[in-house]
């Protein structure tokens, strides 16, 4: 054991902490548990060999979608955009409830010149990490399949980190309105229904008007259609909209929930 | 700055209050107390449960602002330089705050990440910190598979990773066997002779007679009394106390005959304490006047002495 030499004014060596150091916190913990990360890859391909294949041969070809265009292939974009908000909502939601509660993880952190707003950052980026490796190794399941034209489906990874920050941030402004472990079924109350309307398994056209206009708010909608137009090539300008939509949704989230939780962990 | 009367922490007027400011249902837990802690000092902060002493030292790890007052640490204003502040403190929390999902080693590896230092210095540093807290042979284990005592050992190491300048000890023995306390004590005391300021609070006043070359007794959000604590002993006590003990059915007349032999005399619901400069002499006294005790015992006034004194002996909460 050597101490600081008393007496003498100790430089400081140490930078300020930073967001990164949150990722390798998680990547650390994920050697250990990193099954847990196969599971949430698997999920989206076992939804996509139930709907896609075998709702698929029911359904034959989608009510206003180019004939060549499969059922099968339709449905991976969304389930894939799915998969990238899920895994970033559980991230922010269910693990970092745990840290803030249970194991006062980020009490301990924030003894240290870490700051609030790199915590959270750090959080947001351990998401977009995750997305990143659960939208690589789907897109490369499905383009084995011929489902996806691969070269050009690239633009699918660019469109799940965009989902995983909108929905990462959205998690974490989610987070600071927990009270206990009861209302994590109130979120699950919007996240279900969200997930079977959003234009997941039947194209937009087949609801009445008033039911589209209410599709046409939810971000999950925004994150498929992105999603689909880079998986199918098609999508015109469009995508556009999605993009700011996301954009606008995660970044004024994170600016909420970084102000809200700076309240929370340094009362 | 090589002068050892340096002040490290320098609290003027500070005062935390939960609660939206202005509002009047705001509950004031630090009550504006002054006090400074001098370079390689080791200082106490006692006082019961709810007395104060976490939301201080939550201040001073500036990890809670302060609502009024001024707080200085090491030369930087708690309030703007945090961070700087805190890239020099260790910190050791009332419950241990370790990382459940990492290994030992793991935790003290992730946790000098977060002060941004190299992987190389963290490698070398956390072998010589299990080494130091004994944990060498625990390195590579779980952390649910440690001990209470191994726990706490944990979290020191881990506050020690940045080399900090002073370490902030909020109840560091709570709850552990006296082995492990024993050993505990002898890492701090360790530290100390290497010139690490320590600032602890406790409520065992033999680990404060132990630890502290000064402490401050808080009571309410206040600062009640200061010094070191033979100082305190000195001050708030007669050198001795004689404690009785009588049969259920006597103890009224017995106290009633005992009143004027001491000083001072305190009636507690199982004994009798008699504050005195002499003991065994009082003892004599006592028998003179035909008193008869189940039990009596001498002893030195300690600490513990001091603290009922100034706070009283009801339960607080």
């Amino acid at each position: 054991m050597t101490a600081m030499p008393t007496g003498v004014p100790a430089e400081i060596p140490l930078r300020p902490g930073r967001a990164w150091t949150m990722v390798e916190r998680n990547l650390m913990i994920y050697r250990h548990t990193w099954p847990v990360l196969l599971a949430e890859i698997f999920e989206p391909m076992l939804y996509l060999l139930a709907f896609g294949v075998g709702v698929g041969l029911l359904v034959g070809r989608v009510p206003g979608l180019d004939a060549s265009i499969s059922y099968p292939q339709f449905v991976a974009p969304a389930l894939l955009a799915t998969a990238a908000m899920n895994g970033a909502m559980n991230e922010t939601t269910f693990n970092m409830y745990g840290k803030l509660t249970t194991d006062k993880t980020y009490e301990s952190i924030l003894t240290t010149p870490m700051s609030v707003r790199s915590v959270a950052l750090g959080e947001v980026l351990w998401a977009l990490v995750r997305g990143a490796i659960v939208a690589t190794v789907f897109l490369v399941v499905v383009s084995i399949f011929g489902l996806a034209d691969l070269p050009e489906a690239l633009l699918v990874i660019p469109s799940a980190l965009l989902i995983g920050f909108a929905f990462a941030a959205v998690g974490l402004l989610t987070v600071t309105f927990l009270r206990s472990w009861q209302d994590f079924q109130l979120i699950q109350l919007v996240m279900l229904p969200m997930f079977l309307f959003a234009t997941t398994f039947f194209p937009l056209e087949v609801y009445p008007r008033p039911v589209q206009v209410f599709v046409e708010v939810l971000p999950l909608y925004h994150s498929i259609e992105l999603v689909r137009a880079a998986f199918l090539g098609t999508g015109g300008g469009y995508p556009a909209v999605a993009v700011i939509y996301l954009v606008v949704l995660g970044i004024v989230a994170l600016a909420v929930a970084v102000r809200r939780l700076e309240g929370t962990l340094r009362p | 700055m090589t002068d050892s009367s340096t002040v490290l922490i320098d609290a003027r007027g500070l005062t935390k209050v939960y609660g939206k400011p202005g509002d009047k249902a705001g509950f004031t837990a630090v009550d504006g107390i002054d006090f400074q802690v001098r370079r390689g000092e080791a200082f106490g902060v006692l006082g019961a449960n709810g007395a104060g002493k976490s939301s201080t030292m939550r201040m001073i790890a500036c990890v809670s602002p302060a609502t009024a007052g001024s707080l200085r640490i090491l030369g930087y204003d708690s309030g703007a330089d945090g961070a700087k502040i805190r890239a020099r403190l260790g910190v050791v929390p009332q419950d241990d705050t370790i990382d459940t999902e990492l290994t030992v080693r793991e935790n003290l590896l992730i946790y000098g990440r977060y002060f941004g230092l190299s992987w190389k210095v963290l490698r070398e540093r956390s072998t010589r910190l299990l080494e130091f807290t004994r944990l060498s042979e625990k390195a590579e284990d779980a952390v649910a598979t440690l001990s209470g005592g191994m726990r706490r050992r944990l979290t020191i190491a881990r506050a020690l990773i940045n080399e900090p300048e002073i370490v902030l000890l909020d109840e560091p023995t709570t709850g552990l066997d006296p082995q492990a306390r024993h050993l505990l004590w002898e890492r701090l005391f360790q530290l100390k002779q290497e010139g690490v300021t320590l600032l602890l609070t406790t409520h065992y006043m033999d680990e404060a007679e132990q630890l502290c070359d000064r402490l401050v007794v808080m009571d309410a959000g206040k600062i009640v009394a200061e010094g070191a604590p033979a100082e305190l002993i000195a001050r708030y006590t007669l050198r001795e106390v004689l404690e009785l003990r009588f049969a259920p059915g006597e103890r009224q007349i017995m106290t009633d005959k005992c009143r004027g032999l001491a000083e001072r005399m305190e009636e507690l619901p199982d004994r009798l304490l008699l504050s005195t400069d002499n003991g065994e002499e009082t003892l004599s006294a006592v028998h003179r006047q035909g008193v008869q005790p189940l039990t009596a015992l001498v002893r030195r006034s300690s600490l513990e002495d001091v603290f009922l004194t100034l706070t009283g002996r009801s339960l607080l909460d």
